[in-house]
């Protein structure tokens, strides 16, 4: 609006560094989202992660009943110390879609030696071993939660979510959302050779 | 086949919309009429090509065709017609087919209907036109092929979000598309303007309509998606300052501020710079809600299901058109000769005002929307920006913003006196009054909906005032009939619009006064409130196309009459592995009653009743806003074609 108070020529040069002004908070939002972006690329930023409590402190007491059509052995805390190498602590349920996405990940990780324990979240007993007899079973040891208390104990966001334990049992990484081949590759490999 | 088709299709659109980028361009930058008069028919041959794939996509959702990704993702056999065809535009991919074919919709509409715009104007609207189209048809192609193939075919689909399936949201992602597209026009119209360094009084008068008309549909599909917000999500309310609502309305309040400045362009040549300003800044707004639900850069219930790449191929497309928009706004603008001087009281003034508070709005909404992203990005923070900060921001705006909305029209042009429009809403004012001193005597001291009643009361009168006035019917009321019908339909549908926001936020005033209350009842048990006596009678199980659902039937009695029965469902989606609520609404003109059932347990079932005071106004009042937007664009003066433009050599920028 500048044009009805402007007088031309002295103040020309004002209305040329206003008119400027749309273009340069432009640059600085495009800028800021394209930093987000990568974030988003690299892990450094995300919007859904509200960065968990337990980073760095060992896991919440609990102790979960197996899934007895597995025969897998059951979850507790006291499993979750003293450990040979860092461990993975998965939650995941059949009727999560992106559980089905990540799994491959998780099976690869099982082949190369990775302990990767299970909690199957919110879910029907048959179901759950139907989900494994068809995609597979990387689960050492595999906890049911039921109720979904545990879950709310770990500040579980949504399955699938995995964090990574060091061998002393603390928490040193926390996953929302699917292990996909990026993160597995970008992430997670590193941080596990890393606490190895 | 047909999918093949369609990709085939749109492959063609992008070609034709590359062509309609450059071609008349070229032709208008080197006065070559030939090139220029290429313009309409390449318009009309996008909007054909694009039709074309909008029609194969609707085809293999129909026949519910899982050889392709996005009918597998998102739709089933067994799922009604509507939402089938719904499916279609209820994803990433195909919303962005429609958010094209709507761009070439309306580019069509500017080549064929615009037969009165001078031949370089319009071959630049409409090069900028196929410019938005082909970076739009790029994304569709590169990233988002709605017509990918699956193999081997899936058995069946997974089914839409069952959230979705409803007729409220069927129609929503198209009227606000309408909108958000809509101002691609203007935004097209500015740039040309730009290109031709001239904006006078004639450019003024092709880019209201558009405005309008994009207006009338944002309002509408804002409107739809509260009210779906609101019987679906079952959480009682109507507006959540969820991001991606935000995100709707920023759009809104920038073209509110240009549908005005507009009016100043074309009546007094003023405000010209700003007006061009507000065209691009509409259109940016749209875009930029367009890359945070897709980007995945904003944590919302309501955000698609993303991925960065696509983010990053957006953010591009918003650099080239927004970027280059300001770029090229930053150039030329300054050389635009101010015109037209009016005194600070005046219609213009008015007008000035009412574009100040309208894009400070944007700038609070804008702020506590990108702010939480921005605080984590820079200080690694989280923080939530919530209603009591958006309440606490706008109110402020929206006091001054409401007073003047009711006096504004009665101000004359260039120079005005205040005395003689208080004349004329003097009864208004006492109405309104009227009306603070009654919700605080019948409601307590609740200071909220009584300030809303009041700037009601006050919208809805002075819109009256506003008619009443320019019939003269008091002062002549042997001619009010005639000058009625004389008056123009401009002044009509800016009084109803006016009035419409009166109503809505009539609405808004009664849901202040919103109770609701959580009771868990065995069959037989009752409860009461709001003067109504509540009887859960019994919860039985029903079975629907697609779903299973426990059906709850409550009987509402008033002094031991019956009211209603109401049925709310928590339905089950086998299919999704989805639960929904689907909340019972009583709707009198004067309250909702509002029923949702949640958890059974022990035999009793958990009932959430609300009493929501006059919350249909909320969106009868939007419509009545959308309405008027309608009969202001029906105005004669905007029907038949804009008079030629003067040769004014003077308002000429050197190239």
């Amino acid at each position: 609006m500048s044009e009805n108070t402007a007088t031309p020529g002295r103040s020309l040069g004002r209305r040329r560094a206003l008119m400027l002004a749309p273009l340069g908070l432009a640059v600085a939002g495009g800028a800021g989202f394209y930093a987000m972006l990568r974030g988003l690329g690299t892990g450094s930023y995300d919007p859904r992660g509200v960065p968990s409590a337990l980073l760095g402190k060992p896991a919440p007491a609990f102790a979960l009943p197996p899934l007895a059509e597995s025969g897998l052995p059951a979850l507790s805390n006291t499993d979750l110390a003293d450990l040979p190498a860092p461990v993975l602590v998965n939650f995941w349920a059949s009727w999560c879609v992106p559980c089905i996405v990540e799994h491959p990940q998780l099976m690869r990780l099982s082949r190369d030696g990775v302990a990767v324990f299970g909690v199957n979240y919110k879910d029907k007993a048959g179901d759950a071993a139907a989900f494994l007899t068809r995609h597979g079973n990387p689960f050492r040891r595999l906890g049911r939660d039921e109720p979904g208390r545990a879950a709310i104990d770990w500040g579980v966001y949504g399955v699938p979510e995995t964090y990574l334990l060091d061998r002393k049992g603390i928490i040193r990484w926390r996953w929302p959302g699917p292990v996909t081949p990026e993160v597995l590759d970008q992430d997670l490999r590193p941080l596990l050779r890393r606490h190895a | 086949m047909m999918a093949e088709l369609g990709h085939f299709a749109l492959a063609l659109a992008m070609a034709l919309a590359l062509a309609l980028s450059v071609l008349p361009l070229w032709g208008a930058a080197r006065g070559d009429g030939r090139l220029m008069a290429a313009a309409p028919p390449l318009a009309l041959g996008l909007l054909v090509s694009t039709a074309a794939a909008f029609g194969a996509l609707l085809y293999v959702f129909a026949v519910n065709d899982t050889s392709v990704a996005g009918v597998v993702q998102n739709s089933h056999s067994a799922k009604p017609m509507l939402y089938k065809l719904a499916g279609a535009w209820g994803n990433h991919e195909g919303s962005m087919v429609l958010w094209v074919l709507i761009l070439a919709l309306c580019s069509g509409a500017v080549a064929g209907f615009g037969r009165g715009l001078p031949t370089a104007l319009k071959a630049r609207v409409l090069a900028v036109l196929g410019l938005v189209a082909s970076g739009f048809l790029a994304f569709i192609l590169a990233t988002s092929n709605p017509f990918n193939r699956v193999w081997p075919p899936a058995p069946d689909g997974n089914g839409l979000n069952p959230v979705l399936q409803d007729p409220g949201l069927a129609f929503h992602p198209p009227l606000l598309y309408l909108g958000y597209v809509g101002f691609a026009v203007t935004f097209a119209f500015a740039v040309a303007a730009l290109l031709e360094g001239r904006v006078d009084a004639a450019w003024g008068r092709w880019v209201r309509p558009w405005a309008l008309a994009a207006w009338s549909f944002l309002t509408l599909g804002i409107a739809l998606g509260s009210w779906w917000a609101y019987y679906e999500l079952g959480w009682g309310g109507y507006w959540f300052w969820d991001p991606v609502e935000n995100a709707s309305l920023l759009p809104w309040l920038a073209g509110t501020a240009l549908l005005h400045s507009a009016i100043v362009v074309e009546k007094r040549e003023a405000l010209k710079i700003w007006t061009v300003l507000l065209a691009l800044l509409a259109f940016a707004m749209s875009l930029l809600g367009t890359f945070l639900v897709r980007s995945g850069v904003l944590n919302s219930v309501h955000a698609f299901a993303n991925d960065p790449e696509r983010g990053v191929f957006i953010l591009c497309l918003l650099g080239l058109y927004i970027g280059g928009a300001f770029a090229l706004f930053a150039w030329r603008a300054p050389a635009m000769a101010p015109t037209g001087v009016f005194a600070p009281l005046s219609r213009e003034g008015g007008l000035v005002l009412n574009n100040l508070l309208l894009c400070s709005m944007a700038a609070v909404v804008l702020t506590g929307t990108l702010w939480p992203m921005f605080a984590d990005l820079l200080f690694q923070q989280k923080i939530s920006v919530g209603p009591p900060f958006f309440n606490t921001a706008m109110l402020p705006l929206s006091v001054p913003l409401v007073m003047a909305m009711a006096a504004g029209p009665m101000l004359p042009w260039k120079r005005a006196q205040l005395w003689p429009v208080l004349q004329r809403l003097w009864w208004a004012a006492v109405l309104a009054a009227l009306g603070f001193a009654l919700c605080l005597a019948f409601n307590g001291v609740r200071v909220g909906p009584a300030l809303g009643f009041t700037a009601a009361i006050w919208l809805i009168a002075g819109a009256a005032a506003d008619i009443i006035d320019r019939i003269a019917l008091f002062r002549r009321p042997s001619a009010a009939l005639a000058r009625a019908r004389g008056l123009p339909r401009a002044a009509w549908g800016a009084a109803i619009a006016h009035a419409g926001l009166g109503v809505s936020i009539l609405g808004m005033a009664g849901m202040g006064l919103a109770t609701d209350k959580l009771v868990a009842l065995p069959p037989g048990g009752s409860t009461t409130l709001a003067g109504y006596e509540w009887r859960l009678d019994g919860v039985a199980d029903v079975i629907g196309p697609n779903w299973t659902a426990r059906h709850a039937t409550v009987t509402v009695l008033r002094d031991g009459a019956v009211v209603t029965v109401m049925h709310p469902e928590r339905r089950f989606f086998p299919l999704a592995r989805q639960t929904t609520t689907e909340a019972a609404i009583h709707t009198t003109m004067a309250s909702d009653l509002y029923l949702v059932l949640g958890e059974e347990e022990g035999g009793r079932a958990v009932l959430r009743i609300h009493h929501n005071p006059l919350a249909p106004w909320i969106w009868l009042g939007a419509a009545i806003m959308a309405l008027g937007g309608g009969i202001s664009l029906s105005d004669r003066r905007i029907r038949v074609a804009a008079p030629g433009r003067k040769r004014a050599a003077t308002a000429r920028v050197p190239a």
